[in-house]
């Protein structure tokens, strides 16, 4: 397996077919595959990794397909091989467990070493992985400042119009389900509420919470945008506006 | 009534000949037959209508046995497909019992018996035990089997022709294959309706697995009355499309009025929730009519059964929830109201009615829509001559063999080679290949993936001497909570605030319901408070129009054999007389305005009509065939150029759009679509996730249930669908997705029929350019924008979202000026 991000020009020329936004200022691109990039920084954020969840359901008897890690390392690898950021921000529960980062297979292991060796390396520390990984390099922070964003795993407990500066934040998986005539179409999402912003889960086994749920609905008030992963690219709608839209579809399923 | 037995027919002993003759009774030749296979020892299957005392005939040889030489311990096990067909069952059996004081403990197992008696159960087990397919698997996963079941000499499975085929039937012949294993004496007696291919039955029953093996009797009842089949010839204007056939109400009511007691079937509970609501809304009488869906609350549904035993009600609506169950005396006329789908469903449901077997069932068809005319023509006539319907069955599941080895695994070490040659004597299981099964155990072992990343983490040890065990015991309380093979979609409880629970709908359309709607369920017409953990909240009563619940897979596709029929009688005018006159005249036009499509040839038509064209191709082959049909036409006439726009499919017809005109009608309906363009689709297709999901739950890779979960209430398990893209990714061919592709293969996708279809047709196609719409397409063309296709969500909808979106709100779309090119 070869995780080496392919270098040259030509990839630092590709468009990123992400969502632009301003957050505090600072303005941002919510990446087709989950990542968030700050250009003017240099800087990629990434949420919930969950390395080895795979493993870790095995440990009790669970076994998933084990192939979770490589295939969240692989795609990290493309989009850091495409965007080349100067420093990658981890927001926690980077490993599913504390045994997570010894459990790492060999080439995974490697993988991740030469993702790390190109960049800063920032371990946000979260819920899952309140403790540094073992045996890994990187700088390990309960949050990290930057600019005029603060980066941390969980979002503070309070309404977005009280969020001091910038906030971008993991934890909570957001996903949401777009009601369509033909079935509804679920994705993960960026959510953002004033100058709050949680990041999308990015493991490969990560799930989602709904963004109408209550955890979640108390953190993005009333009325929040949400940039939805579509495959290539990123839906950007509101949520008030998808609830209407939910309630009308429902509708237009009697017969 | 009943008729006299042959001469050369053993005689009932003085005790049971005297009880017969105290009721009255003379004993039935098939009740006699089959003491005579039991007297021989010999494995029967009886074959008979309700109503032919088919459950006494069962029980007769083991109440004599049991009355002659008593005994104690386990004697027969009675296995049901429905817990409360077990639990009435031991009601009836208890009558003799109890009449003639015979030394029998008789008692149910079911998932609702509590731990304690099931304890005693497995210590000191009754003479006869009536449980069902996931219960004696409980039971066989348990070490001290073998004393509870050691006396056992007569195993019972009731409604066979409703398990054989499917998963649930798949696990208990994997469940006798272990019980031969543990008592091979006991002799296994099936009890079925009538059925197409009672060959099939007979190996199922077989201890080889093989309808030849000879050792299984066939005892065949006598037939009934024939049934009377009358189609409703509507007063009202017969309804060009839809499936709800509303406009037939007030002669519905009419019927019920002038019956005893009439069962109303329908097809989806959707259209069970309008039907009850549009009966209730003309019961000037108030008749006491009631509502059995799958999705109403058990103890709802018992009470109308029980209301339904009494003979306190007058109706009941219901869907396949009673297709199955205790015979109801009194039930005596059956209404099906849209497309029966099949005839051997319909002669099941007609069954339901009368069971006298002198005396005819009336049944009354009730078509919802012009298609559903032919369909319910060719259907009655399916019934008088008694042509049933019988795919044969597909080869046993894998997913199913994998829950089967870690049941065996928590009962007792095993080996490899033993566990193979039992699995094959059982029919389902005959044809597996070895290297099958290894793949299966090495699932169960270890995860059997590629990479052996998982060997410190396994769940069968294997030992020095080659046997297999349960690595920790802590499995076996896990595979004990997970038992079972029937995988409901993630459902919500319906509940009154304060109050009780009515039933549970599909989550999905919760997602949809903003607090203050209202929707309809249980009959009645609720107001939605809120979402309370996995619990809708909801109000009696409300305003504004209701929605209705909508179902996922609820729906059957029209049977082979069904559908034959239809297209014969569409080619042959001389059968149409029979048809109404509306429907006469629409045949007539269309043989006027294009051509009929004949039995042999596929038509297929293509007319330009507002701007696009259309293309429309009879190809009768069931909806899901015809799903996977559209998918795969949308890609070719996107290879074509001609730009398609969408597709609809109902059980009949297909039709696809486009902004270009269609012309090369063989190239569009060659075999090779069956090829790399289905292999691309099936990858991306919903329906193939949706079978991940079934096969992941049933082979234990995903856990339902899990310790600890009702305390935690935290969610442990991992989606699915992320599972299913990591595999497919990096391990394509492991053996959960072999079996995914099978079963979506014969299920969701029936790409089975839809080879046949294009074999069929191939080279003998009637091309049709016509004008405008033809007289024929006209149903399908008013589906098009109102159809609920199950589940493709993800196949290509995304655009589908996004144009709603922007046509329902404009001001969604992102205003920021540095992205124009955003997608919205």
């Amino acid at each position: 397996m070869s995780l080496r991000p392919p270098g040259g020009y030509l990839a630092r020329m590709s468009e990123s077919s992400g969502h632009r936004f301003h957050l505090n200022g600072a303005e941002l691109v919510a990446e087709p595959d989950g990542c968030l990039w700050w250009p003017a920084r240099g800087l990629l954020a990434v949420a919930d990794l969950h390395l080895e969840k795979g493993s870790a359901g095995a440990v009790r008897g669970q076994l998933l397909p084990p192939y979770d890690s490589r295939e969240t390392l692989l795609r990290l690898a493309r989009t850091v091989g495409r965007l080349r950021p100067r420093r990658i921000v981890c927001l926690g529960d980077s490993f599913h467990d504390l045994g997570g980062a010894s459990r790492l297979g060999e080439e995974e292991r490697a993988a991740l070493h030469a993702l790390m060796a190109g960049c800063h390396w920032v371990w946000v520390l979260g819920n899952h992985d309140p403790a540094p990984p073992r045996g890994l390099a990187g700088e390990v922070v309960p949050e990290w400042v930057e600019g005029a964003l603060c980066f941390r795993h969980e979002a503070a407990a309070c309404p977005p119009r009280q969020v001091a500066g910038g906030e971008v934040s993991g934890h909570y998986h957001p996903k949401i389900t777009l009601p369509g005539r033909h079935g509804s179409v679920r994705g993960r999402c960026f959510a953002r509420a004033g100058n709050r912003l949680i990041l999308p889960a990015y493991g490969a086994y990560a799930g989602g919470l709904d963004v109408f749920s209550p955890p979640l609905a108390r953190l993005l008030g009333r009325s929040a945008e949400v940039y939805v992963l579509a495959g290539q690219r990123v839906l950007a709608v509101r949520t008030d506006a998808v609830r209407r839209l939910a309630g009308l579809d429902a509708a237009r399923a009697l017969p | 009534m009943p008729d006299a037995p042959p001469p050369s027919a053993p005689s009932l002993p003085a005790l049971f000949g005297g009880w017969f003759a105290a009721k009255g009774w003379q004993p039935h030749a098939h009740q006699l037959d089959m003491l005579a296979a039991a007297a021989a020892g010999r494995n029967a299957l009886l074959i008979a209508p309700t109503g032919g005392g088919k459950t006494l005939a069962g029980f007769l040889p083991s109440l004599i046995e049991l009355a002659e030489r008593p005994r104690e311990g386990l004697h027969t096990l009675y296995i049901s497909p429905l817990k409360a067909l077990a639990v009435d069952i031991r009601r009836n059996v208890e009558v003799p019992v109890a009449e003639l004081r015979l030394p029998i403990r008789i008692e149910t197992r079911t998932g609702d018996t509590p731990q304690v008696r099931r304890e005693r159960q497995r210590r000191r087990p009754p003479h006869m035990l009536m449980t069902t397919p996931e219960s004696l698997s409980l039971i066989l996963s348990y070490p001290d089997v073998p004393q509870m079941v050691g006396g056992l000499r007569c195993i019972i499975v009731d409604e066979l022709h409703a398990l054989a085929g499917t998963k649930r039937g798949d696990l208990l012949s994997l469940a006798l294959a272990r019980l031969q294993t543990l008592v091979p004496k006991a002799r296994r007696v099936g009890l079925s309706a009538t059925v197409a291919h009672p060959a099939e039955l007979l190996a199922w029953l077989s201890r080889r697995g093989r309808a030849d093996a000879g050792d299984v009797a066939l005892v065949e009842g006598r037939a009934g009355a024939r049934a009377e089949v009358e189609i409703l010839e509507t007063r009202e204007r017969l309804p060009w499309a839809g499936h709800m056939a509303l406009h037939a109400l007030d002669e519905v009511m009419a019927r019920i009025k002038g019956a005893g007691t009439t069962l109303v079937f329908v097809n989806t509970r959707a259209q069970a929730e309008l039907v009850f609501q549009g009966l209730w809304r003309i019961n000037e009488d108030n008749l006491p009519i009631a509502l059995h869906h799958g999705s109403l609350s058990v103890e709802q549904r018992r009470k109308v059964e029980a209301a339904m035993a009494a003979g306190k009600l007058r109706a009941v609506v219901a869907t396949s929830s009673l297709d199955l169950g205790i015979d109801w005396a009194a039930v005596d006329l059956v209404v099906q109201v849209g497309a029966p789908k099949g005839v051997s469903r319909l002669v099941q449901r007609i069954g339901r009615a009368n069971h006298r077997l002198d005396q005819p069932s009336r049944a009354l068809l009730v078509p919802a829509n012009r298609f559903e005319v032919l369909e319910c023509r060719a259907a009655a006539d399916g019934v008088r001559e008694m042509t049933l319907d019988g795919a044969p069955s597909p080869p046993g599941g894998l997913d199913v063999l994998a829950q089967h080895i870690l049941g065996m695994a928590c009962a007792a070490p095993f080996t490899a080679d033993d566990l193979y040659a039992e699995v094959t004597s059982a029919a389902p299981y005959a044809g597996l290949a070895r290297s099958d099964f290894d793949d299966v155990l090495a699932f169960v072992a270890t995860g059997g993936y590629a990479l052996a990343a998982y060997d410190r983490y396994h769940r069968l040890a294997r030992s020095d001497a080659g046997t297999y065990e349960l690595a920790n015991k802590g499995f076996a309380q896990r595979y004990r909570m997970n038992v079972g093979t029937i995988v409901e979609s993630t459902m919500v409880k319906v509940q009154l605030r304060g109050g009780r629970r009515l039933g549970e709908v599909e989550e999905y359309f919760v997602n949809g319901l903003l607090p203050g709607d209202t929707f309809m369920f249980a009959g009645e017409l609720l107001t939605f408070v809120g979402l309370k953990e996995t619990t809708a909240v909801c109000t009696r009563g409300g305003l504004g129009e209701p929605k209705v619940p909508v179902y996922g897979g609820g729906r059957l596709p029209l049977s082979t054999h069904l559908a034959d029929r239809v297209r014969a009688m569409l080619a042959d005018p001389s059968l149409w007389p029979l048809l109404p006159a509306a429907v006469q005249e629409w045949l007539r036009l269309q043989r006027w305005r294009s051509v009929l499509p004949r039995a042999d040839r596929l038509l297929v038509e293509t007319f330009p009509r507002g701007g696009k064209w259309f293309l429309v191709a009879y190809t009768f082959a069931g909806r899901n065939a015809h799903q996977t049909l559209g998918m795969l036409l949308t890609r070719r006439l996107e290879r074509a150029g001609v730009q398609p726009l969408g597709f609809v499919a109902t059980d009949y017809v297909i039709a696809a759009w486009s902004l270009g005109e269609p012309t090369d009608m063989d190239g569009l309906f060659d075999e090779d679509m069956l090829g790399d363009d289905l292999e691309a689709w099936m990858a991306e297709s919903s329906l193939l996730r949706r079978t991940f999901r079934n096969v992941a739950v049933i082979a234990g890779l995903i856990e339902r249930r899990h310790p600890g979960q009702e305390k935690s209430g935290k969610q442990v398990t991992v989606n699915s669908d992320l599972i299913y893209d990591v595999l497919r990714r990096h391990e394509p061919g492991h053996v959960l997705l072999r079996a995914t592709r099978n079963d979506a293969a014969r299920g969701l996708t029936d790409i089975g029929r839809l080879a046949d279809l294009l074999a069929r047709v191939r080279g003998r196609i009637d091309h049709r350019r016509l004008d405008r719409v033809s007289p024929l397409a006209v149903p399908i063309l008013l589906e098009v924008g109102r159809e609920q296709v199950y589940g493709s969500a993800m196949d290509a909808l995304l655009e589908e979202a996004e144009a709603l979106i922007r046509e329902a709100m404009p001001e969604l779309v992102d205003q920021d000026p540095a992205q124009p090119g955003l997608p919205l």
